[in-house]
């Protein structure tokens, strides 16, 4: 050991216990270098063998998901079966009390093989979490086990015509009615109400007050399939139907299907904000492209591609790090609601500029037929939905709102 | 308090008393550079890496990465992390360290140095940090399928003296059929190449520590600097660029203290030792491009002033981007290996660990 933890800094370290300590901001951005336990390389290999036989069995080809819907509700019950979905959740409802580590490796493994996740990713990811802390015990003992079961579908109801990263105007109202409320309003962009069983959904309850205008707004779960909810296609740009415009007219919620409290969703929002945004489907989304880069440059790339796709892998390994590190924090039960976002707004700046370095990197490769094919389809696609990565889940200008505010500019 | 804390404090304190960049930066010479020396040398920090029978305090490799970032939060103008260098190659050859400053040649990857029939050393290294400071040149050769370190007196060979943009000497040293204390051979499977990777974690983690005090210098700046009638730090345009200086920081740090791990933890000639090194070099340079313009925006003309301490840490970090291989020298590295690799081994190389 040095010599110094010895003797020579006896008196100096009793002086620095009592000192201020002079970097104090930047110890509040933290990423130990936190590396993967056992069970977890264990259980990729699990992962990996299951994806194999699956993409074996014609269940999905990895080259083509991507192209379309990715959502397979078969599919998604044999990873329920497998026991990958809601993977950290209490026994007692269907999970299975295993680590976010873990967690981690199932998410990332299934992204980089485009494995179809649409059916349950929203409820494993999102709104099984908040139903675990919100919903009363017999919702949870009613939903919990169907979701991880794989045969449960969410979507989520924030965004309205008028309200979009502006969550707090949102104006869809709840009105109070004998046993329950009354919804009347139209959710706009979500994804995936088309296919889905349950939404969870952000409506006006009160007006805001003068001193907050976050307040009166109360999240509700809302059952799809019943009268009185329209769900109206919204086609993207890429010409794939995964938005929707979901009209509420006097549709009855009852009262069970409160999550949390009355006016103060506001409040219930936050914590889950590091699980949603410092996942590996926040970088990965375009992954499929480096490979596919990889591939159509052969063994042997001229200096150009080799630095640009070395550099690409470097950022990529950043990410990676940045996001195990997250979730590592995530697991010891901390809340890193600041490195979370900043894992977003790198990992969706790089997965929406990947697709055009792509293009760049493969100017001067030889066009010999066919070699370019699904490189191209695939360029094609990822360049047409690059713009949506950095709006989904919370825009650029919110993440750096939140970074900001977590630096104390705010 | 954990140990960590304890070797970490310590360090800041005496960099503190000693090494602070508004005393040093308004220092009229150079006579802080011989206290500070002795301190680090008296309290064992700069023979961190070398085991004690080669006459070093015999830290483990984990806790010389800590004292390297917390030079590098402070921008320390001394050659502490190469003497910290010098003395791991010196024991990992079986070599006993000597007292005083070291410099390790070569830190550019095109420069090549040859050791003679007669056991001189031949060759030319530029852009050596503190070269001329040092009182011992550490030389890593190649040699005939193995690696050699050759310890020699600097008064052996003969420095063109130069400087950085920092104005930290950057000198080139030329062995004319120089003299050698000792060569020896490098034990186990250590390679010229990771010698090569072991200087790139560290300037990777000494950048991760400065960026983390322009992150701190440049957001205090901006909550106390008032501009139309309002602290800079309320301007959304502002908090926007602070925000990406932290995301740069953020990162930086992640991928060097990943790195650093590796080093710690890995064995000599794994391909994660390679993946982790190149990648947090590369990483760290780009991030090092970002965030020196946002600070210097954020200060606006104060930063760009030779009173002001940023420009201790932007221009130490231009510079170590350039040392022990740029991004463009190990991305081109990493894209040769990704390439030959092919791209089915790409997604099982990122999650190797």
């Amino acid at each position: 050991m040095l010599r110094m933890a010895q003797k020579n800094f006896g008196p100096f370290l009793l002086n620095v216990k009592t000192k201020k300590k002079d970097l104090n901001m930047s110890q509040s951005i933290n990423f130990d270098p936190i590396r993967l336990p056992p069970e977890a390389e264990e259980l990729r290999l699990e992962v990996r063998k299951f994806l194999a036989e699956e993409i074996a069995n014609g269940s999905f080809d990895p080259s083509s998901t991507i192209l379309k819907s990715g959502f397979d509700r078969e599919f998604s019950k044999r990873v329920g079966k497998r026991g990958w979905i809601g993977m950290t959740w209490p026994k007692k409802y269907g999970g299975h009390e295993r680590s976010f580590l873990e967690r981690y490796v199932v998410t990332e493994e299934f992204r980089s093989q485009n494995a179809p996740v649409t059916s349950h990713f929203t409820a494993d990811r999102q709104s099984g979490p908040v139903l675990l802390k919100y919903a009363q015990e017999h919702i949870k003992l009613d939903i919990l086990p169907r979701i991880t079961a794989g045969d449960c579908c969410f979507c989520i109801g924030l965004s309205e015509p008028n309200s979009g990263s502006d969550l707090f105007a949102a104006s869809t109202k709840a009105t109070p009615t004998n046993g329950g409320h009354l919804i009347n309003g139209t959710k706009l962009w979500t994804s995936n109400a088309h296919q889905a069983d349950y939404m969870i959904g952000l409506f006006r309850t009160s007006p805001p007050t003068k001193e907050n205008r976050r307040h009166g707004l109360t999240q509700f779960l809302v059952d799809l399939k019943q009268p009185n909810i329209t769900i109206n296609p919204v086609r993207n740009m890429a010409g794939k139907h995964d938005f929707n415009e979901v009209v509420f007219d006097d549709l009855f919620i009852p009262e069970d299907h409160l999550l949390g409290e009355i006016d103060l969703a506001w409040k219930q929002a936050t914590s889950e904000l590091a699980y949603e945004r410092s996942g590996p489907e926040r970088f990965l989304e375009t992954y499929y492209m480096l490979p596919e880069l990889v591939r159509v440059l052969g063994k042997e790339p001229d200096i150009r591609a080799k630095e640009g796709v070395g550099r690409l892998v470097a950022q990529l390994h950043t990410l990676r790090r940045m996001s195990v590190s997250v979730n590592g924090m995530l697991q010891a039960g901390k809340e890193p609601v600041l490195e979370g976002s900043i894992v977003k707004d790198v990992g969706t700046i790089w997965e929406q500029a990947l697709p055009s370095k792509a293009r760049e990197l493969a100017s001067f490769i030889d066009d010999e037929p066919g070699n370019r094919t699904n490189f191209d389809e695939l360029l094609q696609f990822s360049t047409n939905i690059a713009p949506k990565l950095t709006i989904q889940g919370g825009t650029t200008e919110v993440l750096r709102g939140i970074i900001a505010r977590g630096l104390g500019l705010r | 308090m954990s140990d960590d804390n304890l070797l970490i404090d310590a360090t800041t304190k005496i960099f503190e008393d000693l090494c602070d960049p508004q005393n040093i930066n308004a220092a009229k010479d150079d006579s802080w550079k011989q206290l500070l020396w002795k301190a680090l040398e008296e309290s064992g920090l700069t023979s961190a890496w070398v085991p004690e029978k080669f006459g070093g305090a015999g830290a483990n490799i984990s806790d010389g990465f800590r004292i390297i970032e917390v030079a590098g939060k402070f921008a320390v103008p001394i050659a502490l992390p190469e003497t910290l260098l010098g003395g791991w190659l010196l024991s990992k050859a079986h070599i006993n360290i000597p007292k005083g400053i070291l410099a390790v040649v070569p830190t550019r990857p095109r420069d090549k140095l040859t050791i003679n029939s007669n056991g001189t050393l031949s060759g030319q290294a530029r852009g050596v940090p503190f070269a001329s400071e040092a009182d011992h040149i550490v030389a890593v050769l190649e040699d005939t399928g193995s690696t050699k370190v050759a310890l020699a007196a600097r008064n052996t060979c003969e420095i063109k003296p130069s400087s950085g943009l920092s104005g930290d000497p950057r000198d080139t040293v030329l062995f004319d059929n120089a003299d050698a204390i000792s060569v020896r051979e490098l034990e186990g499977d250590l390679s010229y190449r990771s010698v090569q990777l072991m200087g790139a974690t560290i300037r990777s983690v000494q950048i991760g520590g400065a960026l983390m005090a322009i992150l701190e210098l440049a957001t205090e700046h901006a909550k106390t600097r008032v501009a139309f009638e309002k602290p800079i730090a309320k301007f959304q345009a502002v908090q926007h660029n602070l925000a990406r200086l932290a995301n740069e920081t953020a990162a930086a740090v992640a991928v060097a203290s990943s790195a650093a791990d590796t080093m710690s933890n890995s064995s000599n000639n794994d391909e994660a030792i390679f993946f982790e090194a190149s990648s947090a070099k590369i990483r760290t340079g780009e991030a090092v491009g970002e965030g020196t313009a946002i600070a210097h925006q954020v200060f606006g003309a104060i930063g760009f002033t030779e009173e002001h301490i940023l420009h201790r840490f932007t221009q130490r970090l231009w510079d170590w981007r350039d040392d022990f291989g740029n991004e463009s020298e190990w991305a081109v590295e990493l894209g040769e290996l990704i390439a030959k690799n092919g791209p089915e081994e790409l997604w099982p190389l990122l999650t190797k660990r």
